[in-house]
């Protein structure tokens, strides 16, 4: 399934690159070059070949591990991706397990709260942490936790205070959403059959719910935190900006921007394979929950 | 050993039961029937003090165990009697099993949370229980997931939950509903020998006329939330009073011949959102009159046992 889907995918970053107006050479060229500079350079990086041939060029080379030159900021896309993954690595780890704990005890509380205000406070709080768009909650933790307070640096990537502020942010909207489905699912699966049979046996209500509600609950909240590991690495963009962080977000901006095709096709598949990576890990953590799982997929 | 008087039950503002009395001794089985939504589970729920769970609380009456007060039981206490004392076997068995654990922990927990013994113990006293049940090779089922059992299979390690502990009182809500006729019939004769053997009692909750003849000794027959007729099974069948009852017993099929039909009885269960005025079966009653549309009958002895109906007698 993985192979058909990398190859689809590859498909569609090569031509969706070349659909964008314009192209590398005319961020490249000084003003007043002739048009045979641009054509030696067109040339050059071979962009003169069918898309067909410029396409299996590229995949060829992937395959021996070239990912090509950046053609505007002339350095190997393989390095510059090296370069910014481990931020974008860092502040997206950090965000994915802010989220996933916050986010999984912050929907067990609300779903197992007797306390009507404590139970409307989550729901208000995750109703804002989905619908907050994260530029804008960056704006305001800059404001107030660096410029106000000055507990952290407003922006840069220096050591790990500058770390809070970005991870803050884009965790927010996955607290949310993470204690949104655990809550929900909680819900879902203390209305079952065996639940009432569980209380039947005198079973005492902690025990029922970390023993066997909460096992139930985490399937839908793994699939939700799979889909998110490839988003959190990519979908962090707009909020590396803001912070004027480095990571793979900033340099695929910047690559779209200068029509850099090699660059922008590489930041695309890196964030491509992100999200295959997440969803197997999502496949394979589930079928080691859920044992009606792994008798389908034999 | 069971005894339950004048109960009512409440979610919110609506009453969906009111005025359920019956009396159940050790080594008895008392059956209740009654079509659905006319307040059995909520009777079985009461007994197990379940009804929480749902939303809802017992409002008035007094459900009385072994001389010990149900209704007032603080809930750490009622979890000691709930899986040690009384057993319950739910409806659905294809849903009350914890689908992602295997068959032998969750049998093990009751008599390791009951009986305080370990681990190995309590696995050698699961084996023994599912033996008991007639299931094969109960060792090997102990390392599997309720997905892999068939839905008779999957029942017998329900009760198998809930003898466990060695109970005194066993609540089944129509433990054979969701099972093949087969099936069925196995699982009632099962629950029969154990109520025989080990001396227990037994609260069958039915909507089968023919369950109850064959295995209760006592049954309470309800209607809308109230018990509109009860007594010893034999009375009740020879000479039901309420037509209600009556009709109930008309529609168990007595053969196979071509030109029978099977029998209804005309009409629904109001749901407690229109419970009606007066006696609740007015609507579907064939001996109703003024006074049925107006007054609720109470609950009068008659006979060896009770009846709630203004026009009480044997079928015209």
């Amino acid at each position: 399934m993985l192979i058909p889907v990398s190859i689809s995918i590859s498909v569609v970053i090569f031509l969706i690159v070349q659909l964008l107006p314009g192209d590398p050479i005319d961020n490249l060229i000084r003003v007043g070059s002739s048009t045979e500079d641009r054509k030696t350079l067109v040339l050059k990086y071979g962009l003169d070949q069918p898309l067909a041939v410029q396409y299996f060029r590229w995949i060829g080379a992937i395959f021996q591990g070239d990912f090509g030159e950046a053609i505007v900021l002339r350095r190997p896309v393989a390095d510059l991706i090296a370069q910014n993954l481990p931020y974008s690595l860092r502040l997206g780890g950090a965000a994915f397990a802010f989220s996933s704990i916050a986010g999984i005890t912050l929907g067990t509380i609300s779903a197992t709260t007797r306390s009507a205000i404590v139970e409307n406070i989550m729901r208000g709080f995750i109703l804002l942490g989905s619908t907050v768009p994260g530029f804008w909650l960056a704006l305001l933790m800059i404001l107030f936790f660096a410029v106000q307070l000055q507990w952290f640096p407003v922006s840069g990537a220096k050591g790990w205070s500058s770390l809070v502020l970005p991870v803050l942010t884009i965790g927010f909207g996955g607290v949310a959403l993470v204690a949104r489905v655990t809550r929900v699912a909680l819900l879902d699966v203390r209305r079952e059959d065996f639940v009432t049979l569980l209380h039947a046996k005198g079973l005492p209500s902690r025990t029922i719910l970390f023993r066997h509600l909460m096992p139930h609950a985490m399937l839908p909240v793994v699939t939700i935190l799979a889909l998110r590991i490839g988003w959190i690495l990519g979908g962090a963009v707009t909020v590396e900006f803001v912070f004027g962080r480095p990571g793979l977000g900033s340099l695929l901006i910047r690559a779209i921007g200068q029509r850099d095709y090699p660059l922008v096709q590489g930041c695309l598949l890196m964030l491509a394979l992100a999200v295959m990576l997440g969803t197997l890990i999502g496949d394979v953590t589930q079928a080691a929950m859920d044992p009606r799982i792994r008798e389908t997929k034999k | 050993m069971l005894e339950v008087r004048d109960l009512e039950v409440a979610f919110g503002q609506i009453a969906p039961l009111c005025g359920v009395s019956f009396a159940l001794e050790k080594g008895e089985t008392l059956g209740i029937v009654g079509e659905s939504g006319s307040g059995k589970s909520l009777t079985a729920m009461s007994v197990m003090g379940l009804l929480p769970l749902s939303g809802g609380r017992i409002t008035a009456g007094s459900i009385i165990f072994d001389g010990q007060e149900l209704t007032k039981l603080p809930e750490a206490a009622y979890r000691k009697l709930r899986g040690g004392r009384l057993g319950l076997i739910t409806q659905n068995p294809m849903t009350s099993l914890d689908p992602l654990q295997k068959i032998g922990p969750q049998v093990d927990a009751v008599a390791r949370l009951h009986l305080g013994i370990t681990g190995q113990q309590a696995r050698a006293r699961t084996i023994e229980i599912l033996g008991t049940l007639r299931i094969p090779e109960p060792a090997l089922i102990c390392d599997r997931y309720p997905h892999q059992m068939s839905g008779g299979m999957k029942q017998r390690i329900v009760i198998a939950g809930a003898l466990a502990a060695n109970p005194d009182l066993l609540v089944a809500d129509e433990p054979t509903t969701a099972l093949d006729v087969t099936v069925q019939a196995q699982i009632i004769r099962l629950l029969d020998d154990l109520v025989k053997e080990r001396a227990l009692s037994l609260v069958l909750i039915t909507h089968d006329m023919s369950v109850v003849a064959q295995t209760c000794d006592k049954v309470v027959v309800m209607y809308a939330g109230r018990a509109i007729e009860q007594g010893p099974v034999e009375a009740i069948f020879a000479e039901p009073q309420h037509p209600y009852t009556q009709a109930l017993i008309g529609c168990i099929p007595k053969g196979l011949s071509e030109d029978e039909h099977l029998v209804g009885i005309p009409g629904t269960v109001p749901t407690v959102m229109n419970y009606p005025k007066g006696c609740p079966f007015h609507p579907r009653c064939i001996r109703a009159e003024d006074i049925c549309t107006k007054t609720s009958p109470s609950l009068l002895p008659r006979g060896d046992g009770a009846v709630s109906c203004h026009f009480p007698g044997a079928a015209p």
